[in-house]
């Protein structure tokens, strides 16, 4: 069960590599993501809420200021915007 | 094991053509110190916005111009276009290179005059010379071109009264297929015109003929168009000659060459841009060309602005936040706007940062501080991720950022020179409030006296009787 309003089945069928490079089979769009950016997709693959994902970013990344709950936000926001991870049909 | 810094986490979608503008770019150019002194430096020392010229490249352009003209012509002269950049500093070092001073106007003649060039090291141009300056530059025997017939009129006057004979040049607006062309200034060549002014003038009893003066444009990167241009007008001042049988003293070929800069238009970075030697290699051939190999060629002036200066300076500046648009691009604000970068406007100028971040590198849009929609730097530059207080470094801006700069919100920055050894020099210091209420002047009636202490701001009931409408 997810936590989130992501469909754990498209998050599933991404194809992700360790350098950053994002491809969706579903649609055929390739993105480009940072280290937090993979902490947030590997985070929502597993299962885990936007806090727990915000709270693991504290643990894994030296943080200075303290907008990692609003960045994981808009970051989650980026993806539906994107069809990114989202039931298809509801692909924005 | 340390943990890495935290970045925002970031999210781009890759399209044909900008795959490799977002993700890690090894090949970001950095420009962490100018001329030696770290930006960071030079930041915490003068403040920030900060222009930062280079007297060392300044000095190596001016070199390069001339000898590229040196080696095509026997008598070549560059004239320092003071409207590009009349900071004093860099005025001087044009003069101690032997430029002469090139002014538009009553005021640009003045500060040439104030440092101490000689009104006969003075070029004087532009469309609205007052009668005053035309009083001075014929006493002080500045090399004037006139641009109306109404000058013209105006000099005989002022010849007649003094009892004296000064030398009147002409700005000639010719076709040296250039688009747009420039046609508002001077008298047209191929009207005829210009050969009824170098007639009134040669052929009036009051003046003698000086040089023939023309300027093509601005930004001409096709240095055949000067080569078009100088064959143009040496062809003119043949035709002058043999007309009114007076010789023109001199041709002068005005501004335009390109500097590095991009324009918005253009596919191609302007480091592409033809070099001096090229434009300088067109306009002496022509020259030579048009000659007849036995009579001497006229001295030649070139009225060289931008392409001389606007690589040697540089605009510091601060992030003051970033954010995502609603379209989810990322932008910047910074504290230096289109108030100090009014070339923004045409050109794509290079934003880099002055440290490596390290940061995922994205699209991203640079926003001045001016509270207006208008106040873009540039729409879409790949930067990494950055945060507020980082320095980033704005060019090339030294030619006509200065000159056109407005008070507009923000009082203006500081300018430093850095010589070549390596020191900053303040050559304008930061506004302050007093250079912008000084000329001000406030009528006795609007005096607030009632809001010196605060919650004393009187009532309508106080000061008078309510209305009643
Ligand atoms: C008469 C004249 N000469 C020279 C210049 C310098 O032009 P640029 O900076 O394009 O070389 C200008 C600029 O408009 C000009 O009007």
């Amino acid at each position: 069960m997810s936590r989130t309003d992501f469909d754990p089945s498209a998050l599933r069928a991404l194809a992700i590599s360790e350098t950053g490079f994002v491809f969706d089979p579903r649609t055929g769009h390739s993105y480009s993501v940072n280290g937090t950016g993979l902490a947030v997709l590997s985070g929502l693959r597993e299962g885990l809420d936007l806090p727990g994902i915000a709270r693991r970013l504290y643990e894994q990344f030296e943080v200075e200021d303290a907008t990692v709950e609003e960045d994981v936000a808009l970051f989650a926001q980026r993806m539906r915007d994107f069809g990114l991870g989202v039931r298809p049909g509801t692909a924005g | 094991m340390a943990r890495p810094a935290y970045e925002k986490p970031t999210l781009v979608r890759n399209t044909i053509g900008l795959m490799n503008k977002a993700g890690r770019r090894a090949d970001l150019d950095e420009e962490s110190s100018l001329d030696g002194i770290p930006v960071t430096k030079l930041c915490a020392e003068f403040g920030s916005p900060l222009f930062v010229f280079s007297e060392r490249r300044l000095r190596a352009k001016i070199q390069e111009a001339k000898d590229a003209l040196a080696r095509r012509h026997p008598k070549a002269t560059l004239c320092w276009s003071y409207k590009t950049n009349y900071l004093d500093a860099i005025c001087a070092v044009h003069h101690q290179e032997g430029s002469l001073a090139e002014v538009v106007s009553g005021m640009e003649y003045e500060k040439a005059r104030r440092l101490g060039v000689p009104g006969d090291r003075i070029v004087f141009n532009g469309p609205a010379k007052t009668r005053t300056e035309l009083e001075r530059a014929v006493q002080e025997r500045a090399i004037v071109h006139a641009d109306h017939m109404e000058e013209i009129c105006l000099l005989e006057r002022i010849a007649a009264e003094r009892g004296e004979r000064p030398t009147v040049g002409l700005r000639v607006s010719l076709d040296a297929g250039v688009h747009p062309r420039w046609d508002r200034f001077g008298f047209n060549l191929e009207s005829g015109q210009a050969l009824q002014a170098a007639r009134r003038i040669a052929r009036g009893g009051r003046l003698n003929l000086g040089g023939l003066h023309t300027h093509i444009g601005t930004f001409i990167t096709e240095p055949a168009a000067y080569g078009r241009s100088a064959a143009t007008l040496a062809a003119f001042a043949g035709a002058v000659e043999k007309d009114t049988g007076a010789r023109p003293t001199h041709l002068d070929l005005g501004g335009g060459y390109a500097s590095t800069n991009t324009l918005g238009s253009q596919y191609h970075s302007g480091a592409l841009a033809p070099t001096f030697a090229e434009y300088a290699e067109a306009i002496g051939s022509a020259l030579v060309d048009a000659g007849d190999g036995t009579t001497p060629l006229l001295p030649l002036l070139v009225e060289a602005g931008r392409t001389l200066v606007d690589d040697c300076g540089t605009l510091l500046a601060t992030v003051l936040s970033v954010k995502r648009l609603g379209d989810g691009r990322r932008a910047i604000v910074i504290d230096a706007g289109v108030n100090l970068l009014f070339t923004a406007w045409w050109y794509r100028l290079n934003v880099v940062p002055a440290r490596n971040t390290g940061g995922f590198i994205e699209e991203t849009v640079v926003y001045g501080p001016l509270c207006m929609n208008i106040d873009c730097i540039r729409e879409s530059v790949a930067l990494p991720d950055l945060k507020p207080g980082d320095r980033l470094s704005i060019s090339p801006v030294g030619a006509y950022c200065v000159t056109q700069s407005m008070q507009f919100i923000h009082l203006r920055p500081a300018c430093v020179m850095i010589d070549p050894r390596g020191r900053a020099h303040v050559i304008r210091r930061a506004e302050v409030l007093e250079d912008l209420t000084g000329p001000e002047r406030l009528p006795e009636y609007l005096r607030l006296e009632g809001m010196r202490e605060p919650g004393a701001v009187r009532r309508p009931a106080e000061t008078g009787p309510a209305r009643r409408d």
